[in-house]
C-alpha cells in the first residue's frame, strides 16, 4: 500500500462518522524507486488530503521534511515535488495494519494489500 | 520454408490448385503433429505413415481404416491411439507405404455417417505412449451375461411405455419409468411415504433372486428406474443421492451396449463397457464417491473383438443401439453415514457443493449466503485460471478510460485481475475486489489495490473523478443489492464525475447480431480458435454442463425440470433462458505441453473434433480461451478431459433494466447507454 492509496482510504465500519484518516501500524515498510514524473505529481497534489499525507509519512518515518502546509507555487519547485513523489509513490507498507480512528477496528495489511472487508455485523 | 515442402515441390513438376491445397493441408497437419503431439514426420519414405484425420477421434472406425490402407500392401500394424484424430499404419515393406501415400493423401473416406479427408506423412518410428490401464473403481463389479436372451426379451416386454402416468417421464435425453417409488428430479430424492401403485414387475423377481443367491445384494430392492436411451442419448454424470438409497445399486443393461463413464472427484475417469445383458453392481466407493454417466453420442469406443493386426490398440467404434437399463435400488430410511462425506447429502456442510442448486434469495441474509457460495468462493477458487483468460481490455472500456482527463482519480470497483488499472497511465488508479486471490494478482502486477466489497467501498465520499464497475453488479442477487452497488459507486464520485457500468445482458443477440459469447460457440464448433473478447465471451471453456458431485440424475440442460424456484444452470455459450442463473466455470490447470498441470489433478486434454485441422489446433492450443467443443453425435472417448466445475451466480440484465436501476439513484444522470457484445452498459454523471 502506497500512501497515495492510504490518502483515499477511510474506515467504513457501521456507525462510524469519523473514520478518516486511518492510523498506520506498519511492521514492514519498503521503499521502491519509481520513475519521477513531475507533471504527474503536480496533478496528484490537488487530489490529496495534504495533512493526512504528511501525518502518514511521519508515522512511517519517511516525512522527508515535508511542510505541514502545502507550499504555494509547488509546480515549479522540483525539490518539493521529488519529496512528494517519494512519499506518495515510493514508500510502501508491506505488512501491518490500518486502524479506524473512531472504532479502533484494525484492517490487516498483508503482502502490501489492505483487507478492508467487514464482518456481517459491521457493514 | 521447411525441407518437407521443398522436397514435395521438387517432386511435383506441375501442380493443380487442388494439389496445392492438399499439400498445404498436409503440411499443416504434420506441423501440428510435431508441435502438439511430438510426432515428427519425415520427407523420406519409410514403412510407417501417420494418417491425419484417420483416427478414432475423427469417428473413423478401425475396420474402415484397415480396409482403406490394406489395399496398398501388407499391413504390419495399425495403431489407433484413443481420442486422437490420427492413426499410424506400418507396412511390411516401404513400397506399401509409398503407394498408400501416393493414393490416399488428400482422399476422402466415408466411415459410417462420416466423411473425412486423409493427410498422410511418413514417420520414422511409431511412438505411442500407452495409456496406463486403469482399473475399475473400488467397489464396482460387472457380471457379463447375467440374464439370458429369453430373460432380456421378457424384461423389455414388461415395460409398458404406452401407459402414461406420473412415474413415466419423457426426459429430453432419454425415456424413464419408475416402479415402487418415484424418483423426483426436482429434489433428487424419493417420496418415501408415497409408494407407487405399481411395484416392481414380476419379471424382475427371478433376476433379483439370483442376485441374492450370488451374494451381490443382501436385501431385495424396492425401487426400479427403467431408462431407455436411443442412440445419441445419455445421462449427465451423477452420484445417486446417498440419503435416498442404500449402498448397493444394480444396473442391468438390455438391448444394446453402452459405455458408462465413471469419474473420481479428483478427475480420474474410467470408461466401463456395459455389454447387453450384463449386470453392473455399484457398491462402496464406486456408488458413493464416483460419478457415473453416459455421454450422449452415437458411437462408443470399445475394445475390438477380432484379434486383427496390431495388438497395441485394439479399439474400435461401436454404433449405439437402443439401450434399456433397469436400475434396482433399495430405499434408505436412515441418514447415510458413508465414508465419503464430501459427496454425501446426509453429511452436509462438508460437501463443496450443496446437492441441488440454490433458490433465488428472498431476504438479505439469503442473498449474502448465495453470493458467498456462488460468487466469492468461486472467484477465489478459479482466480488463477480466470485471470489467465482475462488479458485483453475491452475497447469501449478503454475508450472511456482514455477520455478521462490526465491526473483524474479512477477507482475500479471489482477490478478482477486488474486489466484496466494500467490502461491509461495518466490516471491515478486504485482497484478493489472482493476476491483476495484476484487482488493478489493485481498487486503482483504493481497496481494499488485493496480487498473490499462493492457495497461498502472504504474510500472517502466524493474522492474520485471516475469509477468503473465492469461485470460486477450482475453478481448481486437481489434488486436492492444491485441498487445499493450503484449508489455506492455514485457516492465515491465527485460532482461532475463519471461512472461506467457493464453488466451481462440477457439479450445475447442484439440488432440481429450475435454476441461474441454466442459466436464463439459457433466458432468452436467450426474449430476456430476463439479470441479474447468482451465480457464472459472469454470463457470458452464450456463442455456439456457437468456436475462433479452428488447432483443426482438431473438433466442439467433441461430447464423445464427445474422447479420450486431453483436457479437453473446455464449451458455455456447458448442463449439465456432465465435472468437469474448459475453459469458453470470449468476449471483448468495451466497447459504445458507434455505434462499435466502441476497439481496433476486437472487434466486438460481436449475432446476430439470431427475435423483433424481444427481438432489439432484447438485441442492442444496453449491459450486457455480455446477449448474444442465436444461434438454431440460423434465419438467422445471415455476417459477424456475431466475438470472441476464451479457455478457462479448471475443476474443477467434485460434491455432498459440497467438504466431503470440507475434512475432510482438521486443526483445522477444517465449520459449514454449501449449494448456492447452481450453486455448492457451505461455512463453516469454525478450532478
Amino acid at each position: 500500500m502506497k500512501l497515495l492509496t492510504h490518502n483515499m482510504l477511510t474506515s467504513h465500519v457501521k456507525g462510524v462518522t469519523k473514520g478518516y484518516p486511518l492510523l498506520i501500524k506498519a511492521t514492514e515498510v519498503k521503499v521502491n524507486e519509481v520513475e519521477f514524473n513531475p507533471k504527474f505529481v503536480c496533478r496528484m497534489i490537488p487530489k490529496l488530503e495534504w495533512s493526512t499525507l504528511v501525518q502518514a509519512a511521519d508515522q512511517l518515518g519517511h516525512r522527508e521534511e515535508l511542510p505541514g502546509e502545502l507550499v504555494p507555487d509547488y509546480e515549479k519547485n522540483e525539490d518539493f515535488l521529488k519529496k512528494v513523489h517519494r512519499v506518495l509513490l515510493e514508500v510502501e507498507v508491506i505488512e501491518g495494519c490500518l486502524q479506524c480512528p473512531e472504532s479502533g477496528r484494525e484492517f490487516p495489511i498483508s503482502k502490501g494489500i489492505p483487507n478492508m472487508l467487514l464482518n456481517e455485523d459491521e457493514a | 520454408m521447411d525441407c518437407d515442402v521443398v522436397n514435395n515441390m521438387n517432386a511435383a513438376t506441375r501442380r493443380t490448385k487442388g494439389d496445392k491445397k492438399v499439400l498445404k493441408k498436409q503440411q499443416k497437419a504434420s506441423h501440428t503433429l510435431l508441435k502438439h503431439e511430438g510426432i515428427s514426420t519425415t520427407s523420406q519414405p519409410t514403412k510407417s505413415l501417420v494418417v491425419a484425420n484417420g483416427g478414432l477421434g475423427n469417428g473413423v472406425s478401425r475396420e474402415d481404416l484397415f480396409a482403406a490402407v490394406n489395399q496398398f500392401g501388407d499391413v504390419e500394424s495399425l495403431l489407433m491411439p484413443p481420442q486422437k484424430p490420427y492413426a499410424f499404419v506400418t507396412y511390411r515393406f516401404e513400397d506399401g507405404a509409398r503407394k498408400a501415400h501416393a493414393q490416399l493423401n488428400g482422399k476422402k473416406l466415408q466411415s459410417g455417417e462420416n466423411s473425412v479427408t486423409f493427410y498422410l506423412s511418413y514417420v520414422d518410428s511409431v511412438k505411442h505412449r500407452e495409456e496406463a490401464l486403469v482399473g475399475f473403481p473400488e467397489g464396482l463389479t460387472l457380471v457379463e451375461d447375467f440374464v439370458s436372451l429369453e430373460e432380456e426379451t421378457l424384461l423389455l416386454a414388461a415395460v409398458d411405455w404406452s401407459m402414461s402416468n406420473e412415474a413415466q417421464k419423457a426426459l429430453k435425453h432419454r425415456r424413464v419409468k419408475h416402479y415402487g417409488f418415484e424418483f423426483r428430479y426436482d429434489n433428487n430424492n424419493v417420496d418415501k411415504d408415497k409408494p407407487l401403485p405399481a411395484g416392481l414387475p414380476d419379471e424382475c423377481l427371478p433376476v433379483l433372486q439370483r442376485c441374492l443367491q450370488d451374494g451381490l445384494i443382501n436385501v431385495l430392492p424396492d425401487q426400479l428406474t427403467v431408462n431407455q436411451y436411443e442412440s445419441g442419448q445419455g445421462i449427465p454424470p451423477h452420484v445417486d443421492t446417498h440419503s435416498a438409497f442404500e449402498d448397493t445399486i444394480l444396473s442391468l443393461s438390455l438391448g444394446a451396449k453402452a459405455v458408462m463413464e465413471f469419474r473420481h472427484p479428483e478427475g480420474r475417469a474410467v470408461p466401463v463397457v456395459l455389454p447387453e445383458r450384463s449386470l453392473l453392481v455399484m457398491k462402496g466407493e464406486s456408488r458413493y464417491l464416483w460419478t457415473h454417466g453416459i455421454t450422449p453420442r452415437k458411437f462408443d469406443l470399445v475394445p475390438a473383438c477380432e484379434p486383427d493386426v496390431g495388438s497395441n490398440s485394439g479399439l474400435t467404434l461401436s454404433k449405439r443401439g437402443t439401450r434399456t437399463s433397469f436400475t434396482f435400488r433399495k430405499i434408505r430410511y436412515e441418514p447415510c453415514c458413508c465414508a465419503f462425506p464430501s459427496a454425501c447429502d446426509s453429511q452436509e456442510g462438508t460437501s463443496p457443493y450443496p446437492p441441488s442448486p440454490p433458490s433465488l434469495p428472498c431476504c438479505h441474509a439469503d442473498a449474502t449466503l448465495l453470493e458467498e457460495e456462488y460468487v466469492h468462493r468461486v472467484y477465489d477458487a478459479i482466480a488463477s485460471h480466470f485471470s489467465r483468460t482475462r488479458h485483453t481490455p475491452w475497447p469501449h472500456v478503454c475508450h472511456f478510460l482514455s477520455s478521462l482527463r490526465p491526473g483524474s482519480v479512477l477507482v475500479d470497483v471489482g477490478c478482477g485481475n486488474g486489466k484496466y488499472l494500467g490502461v491509461n497511465p495518466q490516471l491515478i488508479t486504485v482497484g478493489c475486489d472482493r476476491s483476495s486471490a484476484l487482488v493478489q494478482i493485481c498487486a503482483e502486477r504493481g497496481f494499488q489495490v485493496f480487498v473490499s466489497d462493492a457495497l461498502s467501498v472504504p474510500l472517502r465520499t466524493a474522492s474520485c473523478d471516475a469509477c468503473i464497475s465492469i461485470a460486477v453488479i450482475h453478481h448481486f442477487s437481489t434488486l436492492e443489492r444491485r441498487l445499493a452497488a450503484v449508489r455506492e459507486l455514485v457516492r465515491l464520485l465527485k460532482p461532475g464525475g463519471q461512472a461506467l457500468i457493464y453488466v451481462w445482458a440477457y439479450e445475447q443477440e442484439y440488432n440481429k447480431q450475435k454476441s461474441k459469447y454466442l459466436k464463439d460457440h459457433d466458432k468452436q464448433h467450426n474449430g476456430e480458435k476463439s479470441k479474447d473478447t468482451p465480457e464472459e465471451s472469454q470463457e470458452s471453456h464450456e463442455e456439456p454442463s457437468v456436475f462433479t458431485t452428488s447432483h443426482v440424475e438431473r438433466d442439467v440442460k433441461d430447464a423445464s425440470e427445474m422447479t420450486e424456484g431453483r436457479l437453473s444452470v446455464h449451458t455455456n455459450r447458448t442463449a439465456f433462458n432465465s435472468q437469474d442463473l448459475l453459469v458453470p466455470w470449468h476449471l483448468k490447470g495451466r497447459k504445458t505441453h507434455g505434462e499435466e498441470e502441476s497439481s496433476g489433478r486437472f487434466s486438460s486434454r481436449g475432446e476430439p473434433n470431427p475435423d483433424f485441422d481444427s481438432s489439432m489446433s484447438s485441442d492442444t492450443t496453449h491459450s486457455p480461451d480455446s477449448k474444442p467443443s465436444p461434438s454431440d453425435n460423434m465419438c467422445q472417448i471415455p476417459g477424456g478431459s475431466s475438470v472441476p466445475v464451479f457455478h457462479r451466480y448471475y443476474h443477467v440484465f434485460q434491455q432498459g433494466e440497467l438504466e431503470q436501476l440507475c434512475t432510482q439513484v438521486t443526483c445522477i444522470k444517465v449520459q449514454t447507454s449501449y449494448h456492447d457484445q452481450g453486455n448492457w452498459c451505461v455512463v453516469l454523471q454525478k450532478e
